[in-house]
């Protein structure tokens, strides 16, 4: 059986494994450090950054950080707050998050991250960057105005022969996730619904799919994320 | 208790936050006892009788006009607020942010399909008597000072009833996780 280790996380003593990430150790002591990149189970990127925590004082991303003995973490301090609160606003304001028309409005973790942040206007400038949006595929719709590079679909959705259907085109600022287009016209259905599934954002859409979900009936509506986890704060 | 006094208007927005106003239904006869409203659509008030308490702003600026109305709002009203996703980030408009202004005005006028072949003379208007349309459509707080916003398209009555009230009452605003909302 896996090492148990102790660590403190905002004055609480827990408990988790070695080899653990804070992020699910965290989770299984109720607490809910926000992401939007990282998914349970699969391998960690740290790409949002917004799982920024203090481990023994010094700024690390949660999410791909392995516990260790007797660490002292900082998850909500106002000044932590603030430092997600910022990039989510650096997102809103990066790309063209237009959610009144958008598909995924209700069901977004992004939009529900800002929710929970009490975001009502960014401290930041809109850019309305020009961005294209790929429609030419069968069963996806790809999105450049509202994806926010966090490599979810690149990690996760494969074919059965392990290729990749996602995968970076250009560099730098110009970067985007692009869709194999031969791979993408064979894409299962199964794998399709995941790719939609798993985008935190509208950045993948499944074709036919637009606005099933009345407003009141979506994920986001009622509950803002992450309040399952949540035993110690709120 | 001395009324205060409102002032509302529709910049480039679609008139949907000013009927979510409306849909505070019966809590319309308790906001006349708090309120007077001055320039406003409600009443039809065209202009500024005097200056007045509470100002709120529906839509984005998308031509000169619209910014000589938010100027002019700012220098009238001691609290502006930003009502609605329109005034708070441009809104739908704004998609045409991303777009070079001629490239829109030609798809509108000379190159649509619903144009292509019916304007012979390729005349895009620019009337003085227009408003010259900007390069951009501007979120208001980008033009103007905003004390504050309440977002949603549009923003549910409950969200604007709760605020007005505060503004009116000298209260701290209920902002419950339900009502506030982007879309």
């Amino acid at each position: 059986m896996n090492q148990i280790l102790k660590f403190k996380l905002d004055g609480v003593e827990c408990m988790g494994y070695k080899d653990q990430y804070i992020t699910n150790a965290a989770a299984e002591n109720g607490f809910y450090i926000p992401t939007l990149c990282n998914i349970p189970g699969v391998k960690p990127r740290g790409a949002c950054r917004i799982c920024n925590v203090r481990v023994n004082g010094k700024l690390m991303t949660a999410c791909t950080t392995p516990l260790a003995n007797g660490m002292v973490i900082e998850c909500q301090t106002e000044e932590l707050k603030d430092l997600r609160k910022a990039i989510i606003e650096l997102m809103l304001t990066e790309g063209n998050h237009f959610c009144p028309s958008c598909e995924k409005s209700g069901n977004c973790e992004l939009q529900a991250l800002a929710y929970r942040f009490n975001i009502t206007v960014p401290r930041f400038k809109y850019q309305f960057p020009e961005r294209d949006i790929e429609a030419s595929h069968p069963k996806l719709i790809k999105d450049h105005n509202r994806c926010i590079l966090c490599k979810r679909c690149i990690r996760v959705i494969k074919d059965e022969q392990g290729r990749n259907i996602f995968a970076f085109g250009k560099r730098g600022n110009r970067i985007t996730i692009n869709i194999d287009t031969e791979l993408a016209n064979d894409i299962s259905d199964e794998n399709a619904r995941m790719a939609y599934e798993i985008c935190p954002v509208g950045a993948i859409l499944l074709r036919e799919n637009a606005f099933r979900e009345p407003i009141g009936k979506r994920k986001f509506d009622h509950v803002p994320i992450g309040i399952e986890m949540e035993r110690f704060h709120k | 208790m001395e009324k205060k006094v409102v002032a509302t208007s529709s910049l480039a927005g679609c008139f949907g936050c000013h009927m979510s106003l409306l849909d505070i239904d019966e809590r319309i006869l308790e906001l006349i006892e708090l309120v007077e409203f001055d320039k406003s659509p409600v009443n039809d008030v065209k202009k500024f009788s005097r200056r007045v308490d509470i100002g709120l702003i529906e839509g984005g600026c998308c031509n000169e006009e619209n910014v000589h109305v938010l100027k002019e709002f700012r220098a009238q009203c001691k609290v502006l607020v930003s009502v609605g996703e329109c005034a708070i980030m441009g809104g739908l408009q704004a998609i045409r942010n991303t777009i070079p202004l001629k490239e829109c005005l030609d798809e509108a006028y000379l190159n649509g399909p619903s144009v292509k072949g019916c304007n012979e003379e390729s005349i895009i208007p620019n009337d003085e008597e227009l408003p010259v349309i900007l390069n951009k459509v501007y979120p208001c707080h980008e033009i103007v000072k905003i004390d504050y916003h309440l977002p949603g398209c549009p923003p549910s009555a409950d969200l604007i009833w709760n605020a007005l009230r505060a503004l009116v009452l000298d209260e701290k605003m209920e902002m419950p996780y339900e009502l506030v909302k982007y879309d």
